[in-house]
């Protein structure tokens, strides 16, 4: 099952790898992994989005707890939580086109930050499964170039990752 | 702060070792860290101990750690310094043995430039570590030595690396060092969770066959006497992991020996057939249970006691976890029987025993003798006759290892010294030179093969420099005796490049070396041999001892590759 991990760590140089190089060590799957500091500058906040079975969640879990300079590790599937990914999608827009490709950006409420003569640049943000969807709905020819962030989670209400 | 005149890095380095009240550090200098050795010419508050490759120095202030419960010191140069002692390093990691290395770096200017004997130590050893530091400013090595040494040594013991640049060595600076450190992301837990214990013990106490399993995690946890005093309370039947021999008296008749690959028919048939299994600081590796589905297929409840959570529940389901420093749970689990008194199901434990005396009569580690080959097993048991079973032991890996396990029976802790995760051969030698600078007086033996000695073999100048008395046991088969056993089990016989060709004459190699060396061919000459190595007159002398031993030998009991505890192969079914 696919699951969003939430941690704080120490924002020191290499501490970032010591995560990176847990999940190649043993194995692990990384879908996507975001990092940048907190509020507190010596803080790092990290989303990553993962999947195996129970127990391997547990190990994950366990493991990156275990590691020195991570101070906090949070399960964001172990209750309600807000998924959001930013996505930026280069397409072609050219003739009929051009209208086609405005008309789905609205239906998936992106917006369209760069105009040039043969293309768009549309920005969308959502869950991963929204992107994906967004990314289905369009012709694939009409496709030049696609970035995204990665997931970052939050949890709803009273569920506070914080040191 | 103090005040005074300034001191460079290295100085300031050097003062933390001395407040850390470090007796050895074990080393090789190079380039990058000439200030830190001109540091260490300047004090006599430890001996510095000069090896001869880097390993060395690792693996030795690892056996320093294993046999004292200090936290061992290493200290090498940058490049090929630091990946030299990579292998000791990760065998450290791989058996928790708390160590702080402290390795030289280029300055930190060239860092990142391809530098002379230039590598990233900080991202080669991250793996095997438990933890590693770069140090980027001289007001930082107090802190950061402060910091390795506690993180070293607490919670799950393991190696902590520092690096450090040559130009921060040389800077000046004061000397602070904190008398203690906080860490907000780490805070190991030490006391277990009282429900759980009393849940345990019930369990425990109500068990109809009751097992108990103890590994490394005793030895390190200093929880041998809190272990004897439960399972003698009980009445409890119990075996050990390789990592922990001596955590548990070996020659008790509650003690089932060892378990595992290698383990004894009982141990191994008690772990399957038990109805409550207690794992005390032992991690249900590969080579102790075999495959775990197998494991699994008898129904059984198992409480697991172990400092590290992420130990609970990795290859087996645990059914009552508790998390915290073994010394300290078994205290309070022999708490609560002292006020509880639990009544035993005596009639059934009384069973159990009788079951599990009749795997014992089946005599698993019998061998046959020889009037013409010397039998491995027998060296070992000799050894043990002659050392009147008090020898601090090291080995190097493979069927030498096995068999002292199996034939030299601990009854104390910290004397059995050896590689149990990693494998790593090559460390017996280094092993019984940490063991014999920590206890100038006892006797260290080093048993070992004549593949495994080869790796670190240059150490035996070392012996020479620091005047060690070891006794080098090899079991000379000619062979890479684990590797023939397991061509000639599951490969058809094919020794591939297993046997040892163009061996050295070890007599005269230890001689050259400034060491006596003794060679025994025949059976009937193995006590005496054995007498002589270790009688007053060689007392100050390295002995080597050559026994060209039984080619054809192999270890039993044995449970092949990803077959069940229960599953042996018996020495007499072959």
């Amino acid at each position: 099952m696919r699951h969003i991990i939430s941690l704080l760590m120490e924002n020191e140089s290499g501490a970032l790898s010591r995560v990176a190089g847990l999940f190649s060590a043993r194995g692990y799957n990384i879908e996507s992994l975001t990092v940048a500091p907190t509020e507190d500058p010596t803080l790092s906040r990290m989303t990553i989005v993962t999947s195996g079975s129970d127990e391997v969640i547990e190990q994950i879990i366990k493991q990156l707890n275990k590691l020195i300079d991570v101070v906090k590790v949070l399960d964001l599937n172990d209750g309600k939580f807000i998924e959001r990914e930013l996505m930026l999608v280069k397409v072609k827009a050219t003739g009929a086109f051009r209208e086609e490709m405005k008309r789905m950006c609205d239906i998936f409420r992106g917006r369209i930050i760069d105009v040039a003569d043969g293309s768009f640049t549309i920005e969308l943000t959502g869950s991963g499964n929204k992107l994906d969807a967004f990314i289905d709905s369009l012709d694939k020819a009409a496709i030049l170039e696609t970035v995204r962030t990665g997931a970052s989670g939050i949890g709803r209400g009273d569920r506070i990752l914080k040191v | 702060m103090e005040q005074g005149p300034k001191l460079n890095g290295a100085e300031i380095l050097i003062r933390c070792l001395h407040e850390e009240k470090v007796k050895f550090v074990f080393g090789y200098p190079g380039g990058a860290v000439l200030n830190i050795y001109d540091a260490i010419f300047k004090q006599d508050k430890f001996k510095h101990v000069l090896v001869r490759h880097e390993q060395a120095a690792v693996h030795a202030a690892d056996a320093f750690s294993r046999s004292t419960g200090e936290v061992g010191v290493a200290l090498v140069t940058s490049g090929p310094g630091a990946t030299n002692a990579v292998t000791g390093i990760a065998t450290a990691y791989m058996d928790s043995i708390p160590m702080v290395i402290i390795s030289g770096q280029v300055p930190t200017y060239a860092i990142g430039e391809d530098a002379f004997q230039e590598c990233d130590t900080v991202g080669i050893t991250r793996p095997c570590v438990k933890h590693n530091f770069l140090i980027k400013d001289i007001k930082d090595i107090a802190t950061t030595m402060k910091k390795a040494f506690y993180v070293a040594a607490s919670g799950r013991p393991g190696p902590v690396l520092v690096d450090i640049p040559k130009d921060i060595t040389a800077e000046l600076g004061d000397f602070d060092y904190p008398k203690s450190v906080q860490l907000r992301s780490y805070n190991p837990v030490t006391k277990g969770h009282l429900g759980q214990i009393k849940k345990a013990l019930k369990l425990l106490s109500e068990a109809k066959r009751p097992m108990v399993y103890s590994g490394g995690g005793v030895v390190l946890g200093d929880a041998s006497e809190h272990l004897i005093k439960l399972i003698k309370s009980l009445g409890l039947p119990i075996t050990s992991t390789l990592m922990g021999l001596g955590g548990y008296p070996s020659t008790d008749k509650q003690f089932l020996g060892m378990l595992g690959m290698h383990g004894t028919y009982e141990a191994n048939m008690a772990m399957q057939e038990c109805d409550v299994l207690l794992a005390v600081g032992a991690r249900f590796d590969d080579r102790v249970i075999g495959n775990p589905t197998h494991f699994l297929s008898r129904p059984r409840t198992i409480i697991h006691i172990d400092i590290d959570p992420s130990s609970i529940s990795k290859r087996v389901k645990i059914d009552v976890p508790i998390v915290g420093d073994v010394k300290s749970v078994l205290a309070d689990m022999n708490d609560l029987i002292s006020v509880e008194k639990p009544v035993q199901d005596s009639v059934a434990l009384k069973d159990w025993f009788t079951q599990i005396e009749a795997w014992r009569s089946k005599n698993c580690l019998s061998f046959a003798m020889s009037s013409e080959l010397i039998k491995p097993q027998d060296v070992i048991q000799k050894l043990y006759k002659v050392t009147n079973g008090d020898a601090y032991i090291t080995s190097d890996v493979g069927q030498h290892q096995m068999w002292a396990a199996q034939y030299y029976p601990f009854d104390k802790p910290r004397r059995w010294i050896n590689s149990g995760g990693l494998g790593t051969m090559g460390v017996g030698l280094p092993y019984a030179m940490g063991v014999q600078l920590a206890h100038p007086e006892a006797q260290v033996a080093c048993i070992t093969g004549e593949a495994s000695i080869q790796m670190c073999i240059q150490e035996l100048s070392t012996c020479k420099q620091f005047n060690l008395p070891i006794k080098v046991i090899t079991l000379n088969n000619r062979y890479m005796g684990m590797v023939r056993q397991w061509q000639e089990f599951f490969y058809g016989n094919r020794y591939s490049q297993s046997y040892m060709e163009a061996l050295p004459d070890f007599v005269k190699l230890a001689e050259a070396y400034g060491h006596v060396g003794i060679r025994v061919e025949n059976p009937a000459d193995v006590e005496d041999a054995l007498k002589e190595a270790f009688s007053p007159k060689l007392k100050e002398r390295l002995v080597f001892m050559d026994f060209m031993t039984d080619q054809s030998e192999n270890v039993f009991p044995m449970i092949p590759n990803g077959k069940g505890l229960s599953e042996m192969i018996m020495a007499e079914e072959l």
